[in-house]
């Protein structure tokens, strides 16, 4: 099932990049996106999610309305004269486990303003965050777990 | 209609080389290869993303705009994850943070 | 001035403005690709500039009409992709190389700021490769 789900969005995908909507290309594309997927079988065996499409939608909202608001933040700090920084990594403690849930989260930190994800601890215990303004780790934590990381587990689980 | 859409596409060529020029600004001024890293990632995306985009819509059709919008994605997809793979190659390497850095507490946890 | 044409004078004159700010933008990275200091360094730069060539064929993509140019800045995007991750895979494997050493006194004393660079500092992985 989540297979064939996975194969349909390939198939819009692909349908989008040959920039053709033709239910032959289409069906093309679903046979694609399924051979894609026997190729990646192993690593794709045994994650069963839960997907809720509408907390999803607010997720990708979320993501493009940080992305954006980040590449100001950046090309402000850049344009300033006098660059006020104070980086830092700091580890952060994850509530999620899952693998798709801590990509999800790394990626969404790497594009929120003035954080970037460096590693995950082995344990999977901690995301280490490099921050471009670290005096205040605490803060930045708490950002974290109330805005994103409550969003992934509200669509995914 | 076509002026209006030539305006969009003006302010978002112009966006994007604003945006662009800024990333390669901060990629030059910023002290150390993980804050240059935040320029490239965000910035740097956002500027070649919006002349992708700008480009497509120029086009006037939707299969051009389409890709235009796949390969945006695309690219927002894996800046992440680039700058993420650099970042720890990096410091799996041993570079360290600039002179300023407050705390990095990933070489204090990897120490014990 | 009809409308029509008006449209194609604000376009390019648009392409024409994003043209030369990409070019500072590529100067610039390349400074920043031939200054170094340090490998990762070198490889943020490289990305950096896969993404303006992207930015240079979308332009060239409005300024001559042909939408093929658009499907090229997408695959360029694909082999810039992988080359960023081969190039990390290759710091990770190889550790740092020995004129990276120091990385900090050589960024410090290049901003002309703190203290002169230190004696050579033992890396904890750099040295066992």
């Amino acid at each position: 099932m989540v297979t064939l789900f996975t194969g349909l969005v390939f198939a819009v995908v692909w349908a989008a990049v040959t920039g053709s909507l033709s239910p032959l290309n289409l069906v093309l594309g679903f046979l694609l996106g399924l051979i894609a997927l026997w190729i990646i079988r192993r690593d794709f065996a045994g994650t069963r999610t839960v997907v809720r499409p509408f907390k999803l939608l607010s997720l990708l909202v979320l993501f493009v309305k940080e992305l954006a608001l980040s590449a100001w933040r950046v090309a402000v700090l850049v344009a300033s004269p006098k660059m006020d920084l104070r980086p830092g990594i700091f580890a952060y403690p994850l509530k999620v486990d899952r693998d798709i849930e801590i990509t999800l989260l790394a990626n969404l930190i790497t594009l929120t303003p003035g954080t970037l994800s460096v590693d995950v601890s082995e344990d999977r215990r901690f995301l280490y965050v490099h921050a471009l303004d670290c005096s205040d780790p605490a803060a930045a934590k708490q950002d974290i777990a109330t805005g994103f990381e409550r969003k992934i587990l509200e669509a995914l689980r | 209609m076509a002026v209006v859409l030539a305006l969009v596409v003006a302010v978002m060529l112009i966006g994007g080389g604003i945006f662009t020029l800024l990333a390669a600004v901060g990629v030059v001024r910023l002290p150390d290869v993980y804050t240059r890293m935040h320029a490239a990632s965000k910035a740097g995306t956002v500027g070649s993303g919006l002349m992708l985009v700008a480009a497509g819509l120029h086009a006037g059709e939707f299969a051009v705009l389409a890709r235009a919008f796949a390969g945006f994605f695309f690219f927002v997809l894996t800046a992440p994850v680039a700058a993420h793979l650099v970042a720890k190659a990096a410091h799996h390497a041993g570079y360290r943070l600039s002179r300023g850095a407050t705390c990095d507490d990933m070489r204090d946890h990897t120490k014990k | 001035m009809t409308a029509e044409t008006f449209a194609q004078t604000v376009v390019f004159f648009a392409c024409s403005v994003a043209l030369s700010l990409m070019c500072v933008a590529f100067f610039l990275t390349v400074w920043r690709v031939i200054s170094g200091p340090t490998l990762p360094d070198r490889i943020v730069a490289l990305d950096m500039l896969v993404a303006i060539a992207i930015g240079f064929l979308a332009v060239i993509a409005i300024k001559t009409g042909f939408n093929l140019y658009i499907d090229i800045a997408i695959s360029l995007g694909l082999v810039g992709f992988l080359a960023t991750v081969a190039l990390a895979r290759f710091v990770l494997t190889q550790g740092m190389p020995e004129d990276d050493r120091d990385p900090l006194a050589a960024s410090a004393a290049r901003h002309g700021k703190g203290p002169p660079p230190r004696k050579q500092r033992a890396s904890r992985r750099g040295r066992a490769r």
